[in-house]
């Protein structure tokens, strides 16, 4: 098939950016849409035009490195990470918008390339158990109810790729945070730190710039994990009760 | 099956007596050396070694440990276990990976799971159990202290994860849940659905993080090693590309550890992402660590076929799969283009059920991989033609969604096989996937002691990285649970030993060491940026990518690999000089990034080949064409082959280092699964 391409293009942090327009043919169905911006990128390299810079690395879903705002939604109509997303999802002769995550808290890098620490730092602040190597107890000693353990492992999957935020008119994280503090939240393990986990985490959030939740549950929508927006009310209900203990 | 570990003491040379080779296919492409010892390896009873080396380590006192720096390159599991463990002890450690965050390291895609040998299931597990499925599955290529430690450390790694969160697959009654992998009997294989390595792998980020915030980790995030600094002959620091900025910056420290991952990318298609490289390993091979047995490649047997010529990577479905999925190709040729639905029982072929009778669809990764090529070769492969052949084989679930129920496969396996209909667009619920081998791990990397050090004092290396524990092949769910002991369990002990020894001399930024170091860098980056010629870095890497597939892949022949050699060098001569990378130095430019690590690929690929090429036997994932039994099964030859091969760089005639292995506390037997 053929397709026109609208392309954020941006050389750097501190210089503007513009959409650029690019035409490419030879795209099968198979292809995964980032491999037709390969295709496209071997040709802008042939003709002595600089490759668009685009964040991938697994290409199976799983390392959460890929993410790109395609037709306005992020990683694209299916939902899936961008780098599992097929051109079969695509027709012949289709005009497709690709810019990357908008967010005051992502700064672009460079073309479709932003820089997502802002999560590593949400992440510092709170999203662990404290238990030093070799302290820990035989692993039997614990049983966790299996429900708890099911729900936990639901939400431990999201891998941090930031749709949520980029997908959020408000531009917050709660989903991602929301997220940590449910699979945390759920084991025996996690329950100490619980409450100074959460007051930390929601502080160092909002101190990055992400915005609040006003529960438009657009980054459950977009999430390629599907992620379940209530993790979100389980993050306010931890909060409030951590407040209540006096954190 | 009487495959009961053997315990028996056999008796063994003496380390100084070189092996005789015969048949030297290799000669004149490489000079021999001297043989090498594991020094570190304490002697004695197997099951004492590793308690006896930690008790001789030196401590380092607490005081001390903040003043000493620890350069950590890599955060997988191997790298981000160590750098967490080496932070909560109180070391100043700084941390590097080329993905934007930690958290992404390529471990994170690992799926089936974790060993470990905790016996839950008292199906007659043990440590020694574990040692020995470990040292028969990677055929008698392994060493054999370095495997008991690990096979003992496994349980630690358990309780570790275990407590720092990481949600396992649990039984009703709330203990956790086991399933068995290839190549083995027992049940002893932890998981957390398809997704082991990234909930393991979250585990190890988080601890780290943890230690970022406690002010003993520095993380260096889309940095990427690009040298490593030698002063004296000791390991004292790394070079190193800011990937946004460009910038190239000097770390130094006191010791270095590198837990890099593996080169399976040097094939350019393989189930690795896009990233994995070889520059930091090799790049210290340059410098003086002599590179082991890069010829052990491991090919997985269930990826997801090739679909065309724009295919970027392949994907890999889980060997958890072959549990309850039933591998088959239609017994007549003609059948192969048929809707398999259509095809009868009696027509099905499931040929590793009928080869190998008492393992099945278990065999080990090696051995399932050659015998769907075989089928594939003999014109019975399904799916659609590449270049006049079809290379797939069915993974049928039928017969499990009959007896598990559909609920219960999707309960098992659903992320996997929802992956498979994303990719292919066919639904393997209602009809069989279609699989093939692909490159996956590699055995072989840098050469290092029991202790995890390599030939250059002060360079520690971990994980896949290095070369020490699976032989000439993995098995299944033993990967995750080296590079987790390496970094929480093994490497702190050790190389404590080794900074007992520091306060060491103060390293300034202009000695002459460290400028040399930062001007081969810079140096390599202005040639790339000015050749201007005609070719993207990538176009080469593809090429490089067949070359390794064709003569270095699933089977190996003297005169593919003398083939290989010379068309690599041609390659690799052409495209020093008409290679095509745009852009500049100072900013994020990802040809740059990649034509650096296709430039070590293409001398990494050579030393494969010669590899391979002196090694005239066949032994885990390495089948020489003229070593096997008349049935074509692999025949190694101990005689002449019971070495690690570790070599010493030194331009296009490497030389060859060899390590005797000797077992003490196993038997060498010829392998068999039948
Ligand atoms: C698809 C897949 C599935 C697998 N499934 C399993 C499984 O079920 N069970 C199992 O036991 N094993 C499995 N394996 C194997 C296992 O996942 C890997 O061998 C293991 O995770 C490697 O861990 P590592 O820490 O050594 O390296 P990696 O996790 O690859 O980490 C390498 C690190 O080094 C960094 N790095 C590399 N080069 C540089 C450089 N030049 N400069 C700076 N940083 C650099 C990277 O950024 C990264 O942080 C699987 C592998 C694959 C590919
Ligand atoms: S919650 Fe979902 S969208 Fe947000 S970072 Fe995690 S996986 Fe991505
Ligand atoms: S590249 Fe890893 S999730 Fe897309």
């Amino acid at each position: 098939m053929k397709l026109t391409l609208k392309i954020w293009r941006q050389p750097d942090a501190s210089t503007a950016g513009k959409m650029h327009t690019y035409d490419v043919d030879d795209v099968s169905a198979d292809m995964s849409f980032l491999e037709m911006l390969d295709v496209l990128n071997e040709q802008l390299n042939a003709r002595g035009e600089e490759p668009i810079a685009f964040d991938s690395d697994c290409r199976e879903g799983i390392c959460g490195m890929c993410g790109l705002m395609i037709n306005g939604e992020a990683h694209g109509p299916v939902t899936t990470t961008t780098c599992q997303l097929h051109m079969r999802s695509f027709v012949d002769g289709e005009t497709i918008t690709i810019e990357p995550w908008r967010s005051d808290a992502f700064p672009v890098l460079k073309d479709l390339v932003v820089d997502r620490g802002s999560f590593d730092r949400i992440i510092q602040a709170g999203g662990y158990i404290s238990v030093n190597t070799g302290s820990a107890p035989e692993a039997h000693s614990v049983p966790v109810p299996r429900d708890n353990a099911v729900r936990a492992f639901n939400v431990a999957t999201c891998i941090g790729c930031g749709a949520c935020v980029a997908a959020c008119p408000n531009g917050s994280a709660s989903l991602f945070m929301g997220a940590k503090i449910t699979h945390l939240g759920e084991l025996p393990q996690g329950q100490p730190e619980r409450d100074s986990r959460v007051t930390n985490m929601v502080a160092q959030h909002d101190h990055e710039g992400f915005g609040g939740c006003t529960n438009i549950g657009a980054c459950s929508a977009a999430c390629p994990k599907e992620i379940p927006l209530d993790v979100i009310s389980q993050l306010n209900k931890d909060l409030r009760t951590a407040i209540k203990h006096g954190h | 099956m009487t495959d009961m570990p053997d315990t028996t003491l056999t008796n063994h040379p003496s380390h100084d007596v070189p092996l005789e080779v015969d048949t030297d296919d290799a000669a004149g492409y490489y000079t021999p050396g001297a043989p090498i010892k594991d020094t570190k390896a304490p002697s004695g009873p197997i099951a004492d070694r590793w308690q006896t080396r930690k008790f001789e380590a030196k401590l380092v006192n607490p005081a001390n440990r903040r003043k000493l720096n620890v350069i950590i390159v890599g955060t997988g599991l191997a790298g981000a276990s160590a750098a967490a463990t080496m932070g909560e002890a109180g070391y100043n450690v700084k941390s590097f990976c080329y993905q934007d965050s930690p958290r992404r390291a390529h471990s994170i895609a690992a799926q089936g799971g974790i060993n470990a040998a905790k016996n839950y299931k008292e199906d007659g597990d043990s440590a020694h159990r574990l040692f020995y499925d470990t040292v028969k599955g990677g055929d008698y290529r392994s060493r054999e202290s370095n495997v008991y430690r690990l096979a003992e450390v496994s349980v630690n790694i358990i309780d570790q994860c275990v407590a720092q969160g990481v949600p396992f697959a649990r039984e009703y009654g709330g203990l956790l849940d086991n399933r068995s992998f290839g190549g083995v009997q027992v049940s002893r294989t932890f998981y957390a659905r398809g997704q082991t390595g990234q909930q393991l792998l979250i585990g190890a980020y988080q601890a780290l993080e943890r230690q970022v915030a406690a002010g003993t980790v520095k993380t260096y995030t889309r940095h990427e090693m690009l040298e490593l600094i030698v002063v004296d002959g000791t390991a004292r620091g790394i070079i190193t590309r800011d990937m946004v900025t460009g910038k190239i910056d000097t770390h130094l420290a006191d010791v270095v550890v590198l837990a890099s991952g593996g080169y399976g990318n040097v094939f350019y298609l393989s189930t690795n992402a896009m990233g994995c490289n070889v520059t930091a390993a090799w790049r210290a091979h340059r410098k003086g660590a002599y590179m082991a047995n890069p010829c052990y490649t491991q090919i997985h047997p269930t990826c997801i076929p090739v679909s065309g010529a724009h295919q970027s990577k392949l994907t890999l479905m889980s060997e958890s799969l072959r549990n309850d999925g039933r591998i088959w190709v239609p017994k007549k040729k003609a059948d192969c283009e048929k809707d398999p639905r259509d095809i009868a029982e009696e027509d099905r072929d499931y040929f590793l059920e009928r080869i190998y009778p008492s393992f099945g669809n278990l065999v080990p990764r090696d051995i399932a991989s050659r015998a769907a090529k075989n089928m594939c070769d003999e014109g019975r492969g399904v799916g659609p033609e590449v270049e006049g052949v079809r290379r797939g084989v069915y993974l049928d679930f039928a017969d499990a969604i009959q007896r598990l129920g559909r609920d219960g496969v999707e309960e098992k396996y659903d992320n996997l096989l929802d992956m498979y209909e994303r990719i292919t667009g066919e639904n393997p619920y209602e009809q069989p996937m279609r699989i093939y081998p692909a490159v996956h791990y590699v055995m072989g990397g840098l050469w290092v002691d029991y202790d995890l050090q390599s030939t250059i004092p002060g360079l520690f290396v971990t994980g896949e990285a290095n070369f020490s524990d699976h032989g000439a092949n993995r098995l299944g769910a033993s990967a995750l649970m080296q590079g987790l002991a390496d970094g929480y369990f093994v490497l702190p002990h050790t190389i404590r030993d080794y900074l007992a020894d520091g306060p060491f001399e103060k390293i300034s930024e202009d000695h002459p060491a460290v400028v040399e170091a930062k001007k081969s860098v810079t140096d390599r980056i202005e040639h790339f940026l000015t050749v201007n010629g005609t070719r993207s870095v990538d176009s080469y890497h593809r090429e490089l990518g067949n070359i390794m597939w064709e003569y270095c892949g699933m089977e190996r022949t003297e005169t593919g690999l003398k083939k290989a050699i010379d068309l690599i060098r041609g390659l690799k001569d052409d495209f020093y000089r008409n290679v095509k990378v745009l852009g500049t130095a100072d900013s994020l430019n990802q040809s740059l990034e990649k034509a650096g690590r296709v430039a070590d690929f293409f001398e990494l690929g050579e030393l494969m080949c010669i590899d391979a090429l002196n090694r005239r036997e066949s032994c885990g994932g390495h089948f020489r064409g003229e070593s096997q039994t008349e049935d074509g099964e692999a025949l190694r030859h101990d005689d002449q082959f019971a070495y690690v091969a570790a070599w010493e760089y030194a331009g296009e005639t490497p030389v060859l280092h060899k390590e005797e292995l000797i077992y003490t506390a196993i038997e060498m037997k010829q392998r068999s699964y039948k």
